[in-house]
């Protein structure tokens, strides 16, 4: 089966996503967001993904159906995301992908979230296909991820994490701080038009010498936050007006300096000449130019995927599927659950034995 | 599909018997269940021996309905049966059938031993709190009388609110009696419940208030 036709399945935080791939042809990237939920929460409330993700994952199966121009009947695989993530939004879409797969008699595969979104490069068109060994920086309101990629179904090394909020997350709450609204990311670059980056030099987390020798590729921004709001309390304090454009700009500033640093710093020290950008945190222009720029003077390749792919999407969890398939891997047995902290060495979960393994799902 | 409580599947067939049945009792595990269960149920349906009829043979080649228990039940566990349920009927292109999960453990106890009496269905509702039924008999399309809608009652209150009313605390929810109920009411024409869980209560979330300060 050189070209496997999957129905990819993703609920692993406010999106449903459902996307359908032909090996590395992307058919439907269909996404139900219950975005507009949370914004009155200012953050995602785990409760209300879930209830939205049971409410939208049969349309949104159907609209994904429609768009690839396929019957169920017609899928190779079904394909759906174990872990990470919300454990209550996961298991919908467990239970919703173990429904289907049975229904069809067809084999399940079931993947990891976070190689998924990695997985999401290859479905790109027109471009060459995905070199190996890449650095792969994740980055979005769930997840702030540094990879060493040797090969997408069977070598990923997580290098470095957060420690604590999300990249998306800092941005979320330092909205809140500045009075915009949720999500932060987009309001914190339209605040940020014509401010000055370097106004305030807010603190780089886990950068100091001291911290570099443990965490020299894990992310900290919790810190940061707390740096803006005290600056802005302290402002406020002294009865001056606050520069919302240019702490917002040196806020970003901050975040993007120490993604970037990181990232071409895990490129270099692995001699990896090759740096993956993926995640909803990459529709962060300022991002991008930072990363492209001090990449070229590094002598570093950089891949973003289109948008649409770095959000979270079915389509990536459908892609990696039809990776593994390709390969040769075995469906994923019906034992499986959600796993709120699958690690990244787990592309696939619950693969069944070789031996064992029959005609059919089981 | 039931997963209010455990996780049950059961298969019946045209005439309303059960073909097949499994389930697996406990809060936990439902996603991980699910879907052995639903292919145990499927594999045991053509051969399910002497008690299987051709006929429920055929019906269980030529699946019409999917019945979902749609709660009262802890949400998480509760969502994972419908969602499932959805993807299966999808899967076969016949239509769901909401089923409040009390109507089959109704259903179950007055198949078993037809209560003259009104009597309560009790489920576990989490934070010292149980979901209440009361029903009364079958109507005349044969589905569990509920005389007065669920409710959620604080645990210490039980005793007082349902005063001499016969209790039965239920801990399981049968497969085939969920989908006896929606053959019925398939067969009346009615919709037992909407779309929507029988949540009982809104999702925990809190609309923040300004940030506090962090002094500095
Ligand atoms: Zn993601």
């Amino acid at each position: 089966m050189s070209e496997p036709l999957v129905l990819g399945i993703e609920t692993s935080c406010d999106e449903t996503g459902i996307g359908i791939v032909r090996g590395r042809t992307l058919l439907s990237n269909t996404i139900a967001s219950s975005m507009d939920e949370h914004a009155r929460y200012g953050g995602v409330v785990p409760e209300v993904a879930a209830r939205a993700h049971l409410e939208e994952m049969q349309p949104a199966i159907e609209r994904a159906l429609a768009e690839a121009q396929v019957r169920l009947e017609d899928l190779d695989a079904v394909a759906v995301t174990s872990g990470p993530g919300l454990a209550g939004a996961l298991m919908v879409g467990i239970g919703a992908a173990k429904g289907l797969a049975v229904s069809l008699g067809k084999p399940l595969y079931a993947v990891n979230h976070l190689v998924g979104h990695i997985a999401a490069d290859i479905l790109t068109p027109d471009s060459v296909p995905l070199e190996y060994p890449t650095i792969a920086l994740l980055v979005s309101g769930g997840h702030t991820s540094l990879l060493h990629v040797r090969d997408l179904t069977t070598d990923v090394e997580l290098l470095g994490e957060t420690v604590d909020d999300a990249a998306g997350e800092a941005f979320d709450k330092v909205a809140r701080i500045l009075g915009l609204p949720y999500p932060g990311g987009p309001e914190i670059d339209r605040a940020a038009v014509g401010g000055d980056p370097a106004a305030i030099r807010f603190p780089r987390g886990l950068s100091r010498a001291s911290d570099l020798e443990k965490h020299r590729y894990d992310f900290s921004f919790s810190g940061l936050k707390t740096a803006v709001a005290r600056w802005i309390e302290r402002e406020q304090a002294a009865g001056n007006p606050i520069p919302v454009a240019d702490v917002a700009a040196s806020f970003r500033e901050a975040v993007v300096d120490v993604l970037v640093t990181k990232a071409l710093a895990a490129c270099i020290d692995r001699g990896v000449p090759r740096l993956l950008l993926g995640g909803g945190v990459i529709a962060n222009r300022r991002l991008r130019e930072v990363a492209l720029a001090r990449a070229a003077e590094a002598g570093v390749t950089v891949r973003i995927p289109p948008l649409s792919l770095c959000t979270d999407n079915g389509a990536m969890i459908a892609g990696l599927a039809a990776e593994l398939i390709a390969s040769g891997r075995q469906p994923s047995t019906l034992a499986f659950g959600a796993d709120s902290t699958l690690p990244v060495t787990e592309i696939q979960v619950a693969e069944r034995d070789a031996v064992a393994a029959g005609t059919g799902v089981g | 599909m039931d997963t209010s409580l455990g996780s049950a599947v059961g298969l019946t067939g045209r005439d309303g018997r059960t073909v097949a049945e499994v389930s697996q009792t406990g809060h936990l595990g439902h996603a991980e269940a699910i879907g052995a269960l639903l292919e145990q149920v499927l594999a045991a349906a053509p051969s399910a021996g002497a008690g299987a009829a051709p006929t429920d043979e055929a019906a269980a080649e030529t699946l019409t309905h999917v019945a979902a228990g749609m709660g009262p039940g802890p949400f998480t566990g509760l969502r994972i049966g419908i969602a499932a349920a959805r993807a299966f009927a999808l899967g076969r292109g016949v239509p769901v059938i909401a089923v409040p999960s009390h109507h089959a453990a109704a259903l179950a106890v007055i198949e078993s031993d037809a209560p003259a009496e009104p009597f309560a269905i009790l489920t576990d509702a989490r934070r010292r709190e149980t979901a209440v039924t009361v029903y009364e008999g079958i109507d005349v399309d044969g589905i569990p009388h509920a005389v007065v809608d669920t409710v959620l009652v604080p645990q210490a209150e039980v005793d007082r609110r349902l005063g001499a009313l016969r209790r039965i605390e239920v801990t399981e929810i049968s497969g085939a009696a969920l989908a006896r109920v929606a053959r019925r009411a398939v067969a009346a024409g009615r919709t037992l419940t909407g779309s929507e869980p029988l949540y009982l209560r809104p999702p925990d979330a809190r609309v923040p208030a300004a940030p506090k300060k962090v002094g500095s």
